[in-house]
């Protein structure tokens, strides 16, 4: 693997913080954590997949982003009001560092240096790169064009 | 401009339901070979011809996978078995393979870009000595659109970290849902010392080159494929000027070290 979550931080600022850590595994298809509850953890992915949904009544739970090893799953614990935008479920055998929200948002406070490198790093690594992506999703770069879809006789989606 | 040589269709696969795959056969005297990169412009009689790159050589057989988006690339996706296309080519750089040697690579596909980085997939397992770890990561927009899914396995099979992630999941798709970066985490490589290869369309070239970098990769060794409208195929006409490249010529495939200043200037 090439960089992660964990990348972003100096060595001490790593250390730190996976003080707060302790390993935990889930089983394919752990519900992780639901919409609108109370973020009181997050997660570092060590190994597997965890898919973060919207709900809809109509069509169930949809799938918006899947995050691998490396990267961080949830930052809604950082920022009031401190409650799940998404839901999370495992895809596959997941092995993460898990973190209690309260002792982290404590050492944010005590130390300002500490609380910026974590700050940084989440709206960079986490919120930056995914907001790109999800920018770029939102062009639909790879659609049918009108004329294609027609003369190949393919349905509409 | 060179006539168009007459190649017959010897077989035509459905990829996708706008994407089909051509293996196309010399009628007469078979063209000079292509390199993985390189492009065809393909004739559909009557109709016009289009650039299309290799996305398989055999002998002096060609493939190509063809989206069908206007009027030429319908007539040819919908080309018949026995059918006669012309093709005229080599044109082009192709993929420059060697600039990897020793290194990993990252093969980076999004959409139908799958195709002309296919050979370079083909030749990497055919030589795994010769480089370092292969990664090979695709973008399509929903499942049914991934190209080559019957290979796909197979390239996992002989050693290649094959990612593959969808814009937009259908109730079957239990893989990865996001766009084609989303994957670089995961890849297996050494950013000092890897070759990209990255195709698909423009923005999601540019988002993923600029991606590598941030990562410690060298602009030139993140080799792009760039489209831009092209007619004659040997750098007279001027239809596919990026700057002071002539992309029929000097590309299509480029260092992103050459790409970047050129695509940030809208039109030059
Ligand atoms: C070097 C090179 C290699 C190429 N390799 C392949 C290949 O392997 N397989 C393949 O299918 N295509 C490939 N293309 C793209 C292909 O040449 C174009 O799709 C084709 O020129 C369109 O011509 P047309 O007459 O069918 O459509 P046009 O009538 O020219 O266009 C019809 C509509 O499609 C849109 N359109 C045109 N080109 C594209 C495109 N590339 N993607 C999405 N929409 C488009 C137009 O904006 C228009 O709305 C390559 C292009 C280049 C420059």
């Amino acid at each position: 693997m090439s960089d992660g979550f964990l990348g972003a931080f100096s060595d001490a600022h790593r250390e730190r913080l996976l003080s707060f850590a302790r390993t935990v595994s889930f089983p394919a298809g752990t519900r992780v954590f639901d919409e609108d509850d109370p973020a009181q953890r997050f997660w570092v992915l060590r190994h597997g997949h965890v898919d973060l949904d919207c709900h809809d009544p109509a069509r169930g739970a949809l799938v918006v982003e899947t995050l691998g090893e490396g990267e961080l799953l949830g930052w809604s614990w950082l920022f009031e009001p401190y409650r799940w935008h998404l839901g999370a479920t495992a895809q596959d055998a997941v092995t993460a560092y898990e973190f209690d929200a309260d002792p982290v948002r404590a050492a944010i406070e005590q130390d300002a240096r500490f609380g910026l490198a974590l700050t940084r790093s989440v709206a960079s690594v986490a919120i930056g790169r995914r907001l790109r992506a999800c920018r770029i999703r939102l062009l639909d770069l790879y659609r049918p064009t009108d004329t294609g879809r027609a003369s190949a006789g393919g349905e509409p989606r | 401009m060179t006539t168009p040589a007459p190649y017959r269709v010897v077989t035509r696969t459905v990829e996708a339901p706008d994407v089909a795959t051509l293996v196309l056969e010399p009628a007469g005297d078979p063209l000079p070979p292509f390199s993985p990169g390189q492009f065809a412009m393909l004739y559909a009689f009557g109709v016009g011809d289009i650039p299309v790159s290799v996305c398989a050589v055999d002998g002096h057989r060609l493939t190509h996978t063809i989206r069908a988006v206007g009027a030429v690339s319908s007539a040819l996706h919908g080309s018949r078995t026995g059918g006669t296309v012309g093709v005229r080519g080599p044109f082009g750089t192709g993929w420059g393979l060697d600039h990897a040697a020793g290194r990993d690579l990252l093969v980076i596909a999004g959409g139908i870009g799958l195709a002309p980085l296919r050979p370079v997939v083909l030749a990497a397992l055919a030589a795994p000595e010769r480089h370092g770890r292969l990664n090979v990561l695709v973008g399509a927009r929903v499942p049914g659109d991934l190209l080559y899914a019957s290979e796909t396995d197979a390239w996992r099979e002989r050693g290649a970290r094959v990612l593959v992630t969808v814009d937009r999941p259908d109730a079957r798709w239990n893989g990865d849902v996001g766009v084609v970066t989303t994957l670089l985490g995961r890849a297996a490589f050494t950013p000092s010392d890897t070759t990209a290869f990255v195709c698909g369309p423009e923005v999601m070239i540019r988002a993923t080159a600029r991606d590598l970098v941030d990562r410690g990769l060298d602009a030139d060794r993140v080799r792009v494929s760039l489209e831009r409208t092209m007619h004659c195929g040997v750098g007279h006409c001027g239809h596919c000027q990026l700057g002071p490249l002539l992309l029929c010529r000097d590309g299509p495939v480029v260092t992103w070290a050459e790409a970047r200043s050129l695509l940030r200037v809208r039109e030059l």
